[in-house]
């Protein structure tokens, strides 16, 4: 038996169709008109950026160029040819390396207790006082939201040259950052374990120790270990502003045209952040598992 | 009933029922202290290191102390110094702007390219992955060291550098995106006798345009806050004034930038949150 299909009348049908025409051509005028927007603001955009497509075309090659010398030794041999010379001054720039990694562990470290000091008083849950915590969220937004070079910038003036302005300018941003994250972990408890320590007579500081800090730890330190992945990016350009780590030389490197040193340093600096990025994820894993266990 | 047994006031007894949890030391507290004491170490290494002074240190607490102080009132000094700073931080967005489009556009050829149910070729996945990887690797700034060396000293240089920078952020973020998207619409057109094109265009592209939409407007965002340091290496927008306020210890200039980037970056936030919303919100409806 052929199944049969009914067919709609032709007046039912054309309503349709012309509503569902209807519908299309809405969602299309919306997507032209969101377009125009767009187009209109990369043209604003595009003026005040100063953006020359001709004069971009005419350079393009210079990019091209400057890859090529960075693959190239001052004697014209390419950098592969002779590891040796190009990794001339690797002893040095592994120190370098190492006092990045330092500076980002540190701050690190500096940033995770400052924002784990503050984020149970940022907490909706377990701070009490309104005045307490918009005091303590607005601290922690400005840290978060004045970018680390500009501490950087200010501590350099005031310490002096050296890694201490880098460590304390990654600290203060990692406050921020990790203070936020940190509440956003605390107002999401199980409120149970507050309500039993409370219960028994627990000051604040025991509701933070025994029914608060148990459920946080975990994430809190998966947190901390992706905030330091990021603060030895942040660590490898403090350099440029002279407060310690290997961008110090990378920037000299650039702006004194040593291409085969530029090459050297952005191979070590991207191979060590690879490594961290896969270490943390690692770790992090393993933490997320513990938990679970 | 079943009787529940009773509690006693004596922790005495209660040790002795559970002597595993009353044990004092075991090996995960012998691992926390060791773990504690090795973070410990090496901070201490840290400071023996980078060289902490306590001395150094104290007095430039105080000398931060005063440069807060000389921070009040916020001030740029005259209205022609402001008209500049208003047009440094337009400066500033217009770069993370075409920054985040110029690398989104790229990105997205590139994503469906790293993508392994769009091109199930493994080297070509591979491949482009650690593509993606190295350009991510190389910050921002030192991106923009190098473009100021390419196209010269100015925005220009900018937007390069944000787009360099963001293109390997996105190209792994589409292609994540890409590889999450559920196969059956795709199947669907592939039945209904769709080619491949078809097949990305009508099965996959409308499951990830809000995605990919989102993102980049969730870059845009962090890439206006990134923008305001690059000029520290000339590559224009209000990075350059901030950095040369600094160094001139004019420091109610610094914190009137400072307020100013502030507030530039809440409203973007705001913004790019409602329209974030719009999208996904439109998704929703449609799904």
């Amino acid at each position: 038996m052929a199944p049969s299909i009914t067919r709609l009348s032709d007046t039912q049908l054309d309503a349709m169709m012309r509503a569902y025409d209807g519908a299309i051509a809405a969602k299309r005028r919306q997507t032209i008109l969101g377009f125009a927007i767009l187009a209109v603001a990369v043209a604003i955009a595009a003026q005040v950026g100063e953006v020359d497509l001709g004069k971009f075309g005419a350079n393009l090659h210079r990019f091209g160029d400057y890859v090529g010398r960075l693959a190239h030794l001052d004697s014209g041999a390419i950098v592969l040819s002779d590891v040796g010379e190009w990794f001339w001054g690797l002893r040095r720039w592994l120190w370098l390396l190492g006092e990045t990694l330092l500076i980002a562990y540190m701050g690190t470290l500096m940033g995770a207790l400052g924002g784990f000091m503050l984020c149970f008083f940022a907490a909706r849950n377990l701070m009490g006082s309104a005045v307490v915590r918009f005091a303590t969220k607005r601290f922690l937004e400005v840290c978060r939201t004045v970018p680390e070079m500009v501490f950087a910038l200010i501590f350099v003036i005031a310490f002096g040259l050296g890694p201490v302005p880098g460590v304390l300018a990654l600290a203060v941003h990692s406050t921020g950052a990790l203070g936020k994250l940190f509440c956003e972990v605390v107002e999401n408890i199980d409120m149970r374990p507050v309500d039993g320590v409370k219960a028994n007579g627990g000051s604040w500081v025991e509701v933070v120790r025994f029914a608060a800090l148990p459920q946080v730890l975990s994430n809190f330190a998966s947190y901390a270990l992706l905030r330091f992945e990021v603060n030895v990016r942040g660590a490898a350009v403090m350099g440029f502003v002279g407060a310690g780590g290997i961008g110090q030389d990378l920037i000299e490197a650039i702006r004194k045209f040593y291409y085969s040193d530029v090459s050297a340093l952005l191979v070590l600096i991207v191979g060590t952040v690879m490594v961290i990025d896969l270490a943390t994820e690692r770790l992090r894993h393993a933490l997320l598992g513990l938990e679970r266990a | 009933m079943a009787r529940r047994p009773r509690l006693s006031a004596d922790p005495t007894a209660a040790a002795a029922r559970h002597p595993a949890l009353f044990r004092r030391v075991t090996r995960a507290r012998i691992a926390t202290v060791l773990v504690i004491a090795a973070m410990l170490g090496l901070f201490a290494l840290g400071i023996v290191v980078l060289e902490f002074d306590g001395r150094r240190f104290v007095q430039g607490l105080f000398r931060l102390g005063e440069f807060v102080v000389f921070m009040v009132p916020p001030s740029t000094g005259n209205w022609a110094t402001f008209m500049i700073y208003l047009h440094a931080l337009a400066e500033t967005v217009a770069i993370a702007l075409l920054g985040t489009l110029l690398a989104a556009v790229p990105a997205i050829a590139v994503g469906f390219l790293a993508a392994e149910n769009v091109v199930p070729q493994f080297v070509i996945h591979f491949l482009s992955r650690r593509f993606l990887d190295t350009v991510r690797g190389v910050d921002e700034l030192i991106w923009a060291l190098i473009w100021v060396n390419v196209v010269g000293l100015g925005p220009f240089a900018g937007v390069l550098a944000v787009a360099s920078a963001n293109f390997g952020a996105f190209g792994k973020l589409f292609s994540e995106a890409i590889e999450a998207a559920d196969p059956r619409p795709v199947e669907g057109v592939a039945s209904a006798g769709g080619g491949r094109l078809a097949a990305i265009r009508f099965g996959l592209w409308p499951q990830v345009a809000p995605v990919i939409a989102s993102q980049v407007l969730y870059y845009f965002e962090s890439n206006t806050r990134s923008a305001t340091i690059i000029g520290i290496v000339g590559a224009g927008g209000i990075g350059l004034h901030l950095a040369e306020q600094i160094r001139t210890l004019e420091f109610q200039h610094v914190s009137a930038l400072v307020l100013m980037i502030l507030a530039t970056v809440a409203v973007i936030d705001w913004l790019s949150t409602l329209l974030r919303f719009s999208i996904i919100g439109r998704r929703e409806t449609v799904g």
